[in-house]
Parts: C-alpha cells; structure tokens; sequence
C-alpha cells in the first residue's frame, strides 16, 4: 500500500480534490458529485417479481471525475445479477469521456474482476453511447458491451426513451452461464414523466433475449432464452 | 412606518409580501425618481426601490428576507431593498460610500460604467488593492465622478447579484443636457430565483439544459417531416444532428425557475411609473439581470433612445430595444394619452417577462401584449457562411405561426452554395408577412460597405483573417464559427423581421466627436469559447484559472476584436475603460461598457488604455463568467 499515492489514479484524485485558485467571481470548476438512478424497476415475469436497477454515480470536476456504475437484477429476493464498476473518467472531446477502471461482478457466483476501459458520452444525432471492453474474468478472458439511448420528447415532460444493451464474452464462462460470443440482447422502450428533471415514474416494455451457447445453457438449466416483460419504475438524479 | 398600504383598487398588490422588510422608507421617498410628489405622501411598494443622493454614502449588505413568489428566501440586500437603492451622484464631486458587511461571507461593490481608478474598481483580486470585504468589516470606496448617465452597481462576489446585490446609479451632469425632461424614472430589469444560485450552476454542469423547457418535440419534428419530406427534413437537421446542438438553446437559465422583476417588484404586481400628461418621460433602463436578456417595449409610445451605456448617443426612435445583461439605456417617452401604458420586457427565450406600468394615475392599469414566439437558431447564429444564402438566416420565429414548419434556416451547408430559394417547399409560409425583414440590413451588406469604405481603419473594425488558436480544440470546446461576420445592424435572435423597429448596434452614433480618433496601433483577437453541454466557459479556449493576465501598454489604443465561438449571446464588459464599438462610424463612434457578441458573430471595438492597473474583463453572464473572464493589466 505504500506506493499506493504514486498511482496515476491517486494524482489524479488529488488533481480533481484539491480547490482553484483565488476567485474574482464564484469558482468556475467546483468538485460535483451526482447519483443518478437510471431504472429502478419491477419487471412482471411469469414466476413471480424481479426487479432491476441501473445506476452510477460521480464526484469530480468539469473534465476528471471518478464513477461508479452498478446494474443488476433480484428475483424474488435473491440477487441474480450484480456487477460494480469503478472508473476514473477523463473527458477527451466535446461530448466523450474516456473510462477506465475495475468492474466487478457481485453475482451470479463465481465472482469475476475485470480491468475495464470504454469511452461514454454522445454520439451524433443524440445517441448516448457506452461502449466498454473488459479483460479478466476467468482466465484472462475478454468481453465487450454496448449501450445506447434516444429519446424521444412527446411533451417536455413526457419522454420515450429506446435502449438497447448488447454483450459479448471471448471465451465461454459456463460456471455463470455464459457461452462465447454474442450471450445477450436487452431492448426497452421506457416512457417518464418528468415531474421534476430529477425525478421521473416510468413505464415501459423490456425485451431480453439469449444468443448461441448461451441460450444453450440457458435451456439445458430450464430457463426462458427470450422474454418481454412489462416494467415500471422510477428514474431519478440529484 | 410602514410601508404595507394599498391603495385603493389595487387588490393585486399583495400586502403580505415583505419585499423590503426595512421598508422602502415609506413617507420619505420620493416618488420614484420623479420630480413632484403629487400623487400622494406614502409611497407605494410598487414604485420601487429608494433614492439616495449626495455625496457620502453609506451601504450595508446584510441577509434580508424577501418574498418574490410566495416563498420566503433570504436575498442579500443593500440597506434591506432588492434592487439596492438607487444612488443619484453629481458630476464633478468626490464621492464617499462605505460599504458594510454584515453578511457570513466576503462581499464587494463594482461600480459598473464608471471610471474610476483601478483600487476603487471593487473587484476582489483584480483590483489594484482590493481583496474584498470581509464578514463584519467595512471599505470606503472614494473617487472623483468625472462623467454623467445612468449606470449601476453590484457585488463582484461569488454569485450575490443573482441574489439581490445591484442597483442604479444616476449621475447629473454638471453641464446641461442635450435634451430636456420632465421627470425620470429608473427601470431596473432582474431575475430572481428562489434556487440558491450555486444549486443553478451545479445543476447547469450536470444537466446544461435542464432549465430548458422549450426543445424540440416529436409533434414538431413530424409536422416538419411531413411539410418537407424525408430527405429535406434530415438535411434540415443535419447539422444540429452531428453537431449534438439544440436550435431551442436560448438562455440557460429560464422563467421555469426565474421571476423576472423589474425596479424589484413581480410581473405579477407590476411596478409603477407616474407621469403627468403631456410630460416627456426619461426612463434609466439597466439590465441588472444574472442571465437574461431583455426585449423592451412600451406599447403606443415610440422610444427615443438618447444615451447607450450612460453616453450620449444621436436620438434614434425605435420601438423596442434589447438589452444585454449589464446594458443601460436612457430613452425619451411622450405619452400623449390620459391613459396608463405597459413598460414590457420579455426575456430572450420568451420564458417570461418583466413588466410596469407607466400611468397618470395609479388607479389605471394598462393591457399587458402577449410573448412574442420563442426564437429558434439558424445557420448564421452558429457563425456559418451565409453568402449566397439569401434570407435563409433569418430567424422566422418572430412570426405568429408554429415555428416549426418555418426553420428553414437549417439546410445541408454543403448544398449551399448554389442554392435556390424557389425550389423550397414552403407551405406553411405563404401567410407570413415578409415586409418587417428588411435586406439591406444583412449582416453580408455590412462587410461589402466596410470592404468598400476602410476596413482596417478606426471605426470600420478589423480585416484580419479569423484564426482559431490551438487552445480552441479540445474536450472544452464545442464549436468554432467557421465564417463569424459583423452583425451590428442585426437586432438578433427573435427579434429579427418582428414588423417592429428594433434598436440595433448599427444605430448608435456618437452625439460628440470620437475622443481618441488614432488608428490602432494593434489588434488583440478574444474568442469565446465554451462547451455547452458540459457548462464550461472559456476565451480563446483557456479559462480564467488557466490564463495569463491580458496586457496593455499605457496610452495604447487597441482594438479588440470578439469573436462568438459559441451559439449565445454574450455581454462582455471591460472595467475601467470604454469600449469603443466600431459601427462604421470613424468620426462619432460610440463608447460601450459591456457589448453583446451575437451567436456565431464577431464585433470589434477599440480601446484607450488610459487607465493603470488591473481590470476584470468578462462575460456579464453571471454562470459564465467564472471561465469567462480575464485580467486586464495596463502599465
């Protein structure tokens, strides 16, 4: 631990931390932090109440922050899916950050640490975009994500927002039931109501599908390889 | 004494309001600014803040409450008023003012327009001296007033003018004045919010457009698509598409959570100016908002706008005038009429307004005009290159119609350059009155005439090639005007073509000769710079924390060239010396404080540095100008 303060990651908190100069009007890059809860869900499955949630947080300034992001998913009490990300985020143009950390992966058990690095922001057109490549997992395996985000503004208040996630393993990791390639799909289609900009009840329908092996070992454990469900929930932020 | 009296016939006046919780001294004031006190002994909370004169002053910041929307928030107050009082100096005296800070956290006094030297300035670490005032201490500014006109003054710290922290100044000349009166009235416009400003800025740096409730809805983008087909319609939105920009991106901070006021009080209440018929009417109009822009109009009365930031300008009658955050104009009404008139100031984006009434008699009120439609930007608020272009630049939204269907200023730029307008399918237009857009004010005649008549040359601005600094590129930066041009005849966003007779820059012309009539001797190029969606603000890409001080040579007269990298308006104000705003004009150009750089544009004004020491220069946007700020040194 003692040459922990030499790390990149440690200047860089410090650089983030430490206060601006002397001021002629209010400080221009104060140190922010934010929670944002993208889904919080109920999700009506067949068998009984999932719920999701989606969420990530920062503290940082204009250009350097540092972010912690988490997903996941608890079927009748038990956790099914949990994953943590902790990443330090530099901004690298006008509307992309570059993110690079550690994400670890609470449930399904084995546990799995990886090293990850992606870029996040906005594409043209308004797509916002997360797309990240992991390296671990079990055996130094590789793996790629992608997200993306529209919305669409019935009133100023009312919004549609399509969401599509996508996930793929290089080597297959059957102990958490997944095969290589292309595991999963999820497409959701979300409608909010912004009573405050931060804060917003939503319903809406998702749509998750499971690809090749991975949908394999999904049927061999009895388990659905696609389904929609209906969802409601709250996004919120502060 | 107090203050909560209601006249009668005005249940619109609320009494429980604590505006001035110390009173705005009841029976003592004068009414208003005004020369009798005819109308009655008590003064009326709807009149405004009180009137200060003489030449020692003493002022004390303390935590006031107040109550703008039926919350009670604490403001800081100058001598318990929001606006603090209206201080009347005459030209030629040494003023005293002490300021006293009986608030928890430093405070300051700029003195906004005059000139003064740099340790009276009031800027802490920026003028020469001057650290601020500390919780409990005092500072006695002193300095000789050598000008006369209306000006205004306010906190240079954190963000207290957001919070209450600004009022006027009026300064009599010690010679008479090139026109005549009968009365004046100072018409202090303003935004108040019951947010705490550090939540607006914290929550503009998560969420840029969070105080924007005006974007683009699918019921617009689909009667578009269906008016222009698909092709035209994404070749329409291309460049907002790849750009990740939002034409609807008028002020950053809005009537959802601002109250506009003007001389303190609510559109709701409504201040109140009295006038006898057949009077001539001064108004002392100061933009002492934080960030919005105001659209002045007094419905039925032409305006004849005599001085432009405390200077004498030609008289010039218009019917509405912009002001920019941090502008001050005098107009000259003459209400002929016994009847009472709307003293109307919307905000750019026409999330809300300001409003007075200027009446004979208090009983009387006056019919309050709908908004205009809010602005939608086009190409060349984005600095584009409009040749060719004909009146595609125009901004239509002033027209009553769905604006949707009319923003036809968005066409693929690199189809542009052959383009014909009669081959545009215009369905929705074929109602739209074209007569208020007059061509031969376009910004490209502009450039012709100055081409033509001494570019380069005091008074017809810069001929120098636009050049964007390394430092421009970056995560900071989100736009670089590729052709900015000089816009000064353009009254601007949502103004344009409005069938109504806009001030614009182009009509300001000196009353008196130019004082320092030298060529420049050098040009400095300033670029302003920021990345919207982050909220950062910058100039030639390099924020303040990050810049070296800006120095100027004593004696020097320099231009300055502005160029807007941005798609706002910008204010920039320059302490201590005039800005001298080249409008074509070498003989009689006229002298700014703070100057509006229009989105996409450039404007350049020259400077006599006849003033030691260091000088805050900046945006006058209250959440810009943490970034958008430099020192000025003149040794």
């Amino acid at each position: 631990m003692q040459n922990i303060k030499h790390t990149p990651a440690m200047l860089a908190l410090l650089a983030a931390i430490l206060p601006n100069g002397v001021q002629a009007a209010a400080e221009d890059d104060p140190l922010l932090a934010m929670v944002k809860i993208d889904q919080l869900e109920w999700r009506d499955v067949d068998e009984g109440d999932l719920y999701a949630w989606d969420a990530e947080g920062w503290i940082g300034r204009d250009l350097d922050k540092f972010w912690i992001k988490t997903e996941g998913e608890n079927f009748e009490g038990d956790t099914e899916s949990a994953t943590g990300e902790f990443l330090y985020s530099r901004a690298v143009a006008p509307y992309w950050d570059l993110q690079a950390g550690w994400r670890h992966d609470f449930q399904p058990e084995p546990e799995r640490d990886w090293a990850a690095v992606g870029f996040s922001g906005l594409a043209p057109y308004f797509f916002e975009v997360d797309a990240f490549l992991y390296a671990g997992g079990e055996d130094g395996n590789i793996a790629a994500s992608l997200k993306a985000e529209y919305e669409l503004l019935f009133t100023q208040r009312l919004i549609l927002s399509p969401e599509i996630k996508l996930y793929a393993i290089k080597d297959e990791d059957p102990e958490v039931g997944l095969g290589s390639g292309l595991t999963d799909m999820e497409a959701g289609l979300r409608l909010r109501y912004e009573i405050r900009r931060e804060f917003a009840p939503y319903i809406g329908v998702n749509w998750e599908k499971k690809f090749g092996d991975t949908a394999d070992i999904a049927r061999a454990e009895g388990e659905q390889t696609s389904d929609t469900q209906l969802v409601a929930g709250i996004r919120a932020w502060f | 004494m107090s203050n909560k009296i209601i006249l009668p016939g005005h249940g619109a006046f609320s009494s429980s309001r604590r505006r001035f919780v110390q009173g705005v001294a009841a029976g003592g004031a004068l009414l208003g600014m005004s020369t009798g006190t005819a109308f009655g002994a008590v003064r009326d909370p709807r009149q405004g803040p009180k009137v200060l004169q003489g030449n020692r002053f003493e002022l004390t910041y303390r935590p006031t409450p107040v109550n703008f929307t039926g919350a009670e928030r604490t403001a800081t107050a100058v001598n318990g008023s929001v606006p603090a009082p209206v201080l009347r100096l005459r030209e030629g005296d040494t003023v005293t003012l002490r300021v006293n800070n009986m608030m928890a956290e430093d405070t300051s006094i700029h003195w906004h327009g005059l000139i003064l030297p740099s340790s009276q300035d009031g800027v802490p670490h920026i003028s020469d001296g001057f650290k601020g005032i500390k919780p409990g201490d005092s500072f006695t500014y002193s300095f000789p007033v050598i000008q006369n006109g209306t000006y205004w003054y306010h906190s240079h710290s954190g963000f207290q003018e957001q919070t209450g922290a600004y009022g006027a100044i009026v300064i009599d000349p010690k010679e008479p004045e090139p026109f005549t009166y009968d009365r004046d009235h100072v018409v202090v416009l303003s935004d108040w919010s019951d947010e705490d400003p550090y939540r607006i800025y914290a929550k503009l740096k998560k969420l840029s457009h969070y105080y924007n409730f005006r974007e683009r809805t699918l019921d617009e983008q689909m009667a578009e698509l269906k008016a222009k087909g698909f092709d035209d319609y994404m070749a329409t939105r291309a460049m907002w598409n790849e750009m990740r920009m939002s034409d609807r991106d008028i002020s950053d901070v809005t009537g959802y959570t601002y109250t506009f006021l003007m001389n303190g009080v609510t559109p709701a209440d409504g201040w109140m100016g009295l006038f006898k018929r057949g009077e001539k009417v001064r108004l002392r109009i100061v933009n002492a908002a934080a960030m919005t822009f105001f659209d002045l109009r007094i419905p039925g009365l032409k305006m004849t706008v005599v001085a432009a930031d405390g200077q004498y300008v030609e008289p010039v009658t218009v019917d509405e005038i912009r002001l920019g955050v941090a502008e001050t104009y005098d107009v000259i009404v003459e209400p002929k009429a016994d009847r009472a008139y709307s003293v109307f100031a919307q905000a750019i984006d026409r999330s809300g307004y300001a409003r007075g009434t200027l009446t004979p008699d208090p009983r009387l009120t006056a019919e309050v005009p709908p908004m205009d439609s809010a602005p939608i930007l086009g190409h060349m608020d984005m600095g584009m290159d409009m040749s060719g272009m004909g009146h595609a630049g125009h901004d239509m939204s002033g027209n009553t119609t769905a604006s949707a269907t009319m923003d036809h200023s968005g066409h693929d730029m690199s189809q542009m350059t052959s383009m014909d307008h009669s081959g545009h399918d215009m369905p929705e237009m074929s109602g739209m009155d074209h007569s208020g857009h007059d061509m031969s004010n376009m910004d490209g005649t502009t450039e012709m005439a100055t081409a033509a008549m001494g570019s380069g040359h005091a008074g017809f601005g810069s001929d120098r090639p636009i050049v964007h600094a390394s430092s421009e590129h970056g995560p900071h930066v989100d736009m670089r005007a590729e052709a900015p041009q000089y816009r000064l005849d353009d009254p601007g966003i949502g103004l344009r073509g409005n069938g109504r007779r806009v001030l614009t820059y182009a009509d300001l012309v000196n009353l008196n000769p130019t004082p320092d009539p030298r060529e420049p001797e050098r040009e400095i190029d300033l670029h302003l710079t920021g990345n919207m969606s982050r909220y950062m603000w910058s100039m030639n890409g390099i924020k303040f924390d990050d810049a070296d001080p800006l120095p100027l040579k004593y004696g020097e007269r320099v231009r300055i060239n502005l160029i807007n990298d941005t798609m706002m308006n910008h204010p920039i104000h320059l302490h201590g010396m005039w800005s001298d705003l080249e409008t074509g004009e070498p003989g009689r150009i006229p002298r700014k404080h703070t100057v509006i750089v229009q989105p996409g544009a450039k404007i350049s004004y020259l400077v006599t540095a006849d003033a030691m020491g260091g000088w805050a220069y900046h945006c006058h946007l209250l959440y810009h100008m943490p970034g958008m700020f430099r020192k000025v040194v003149v040794s």
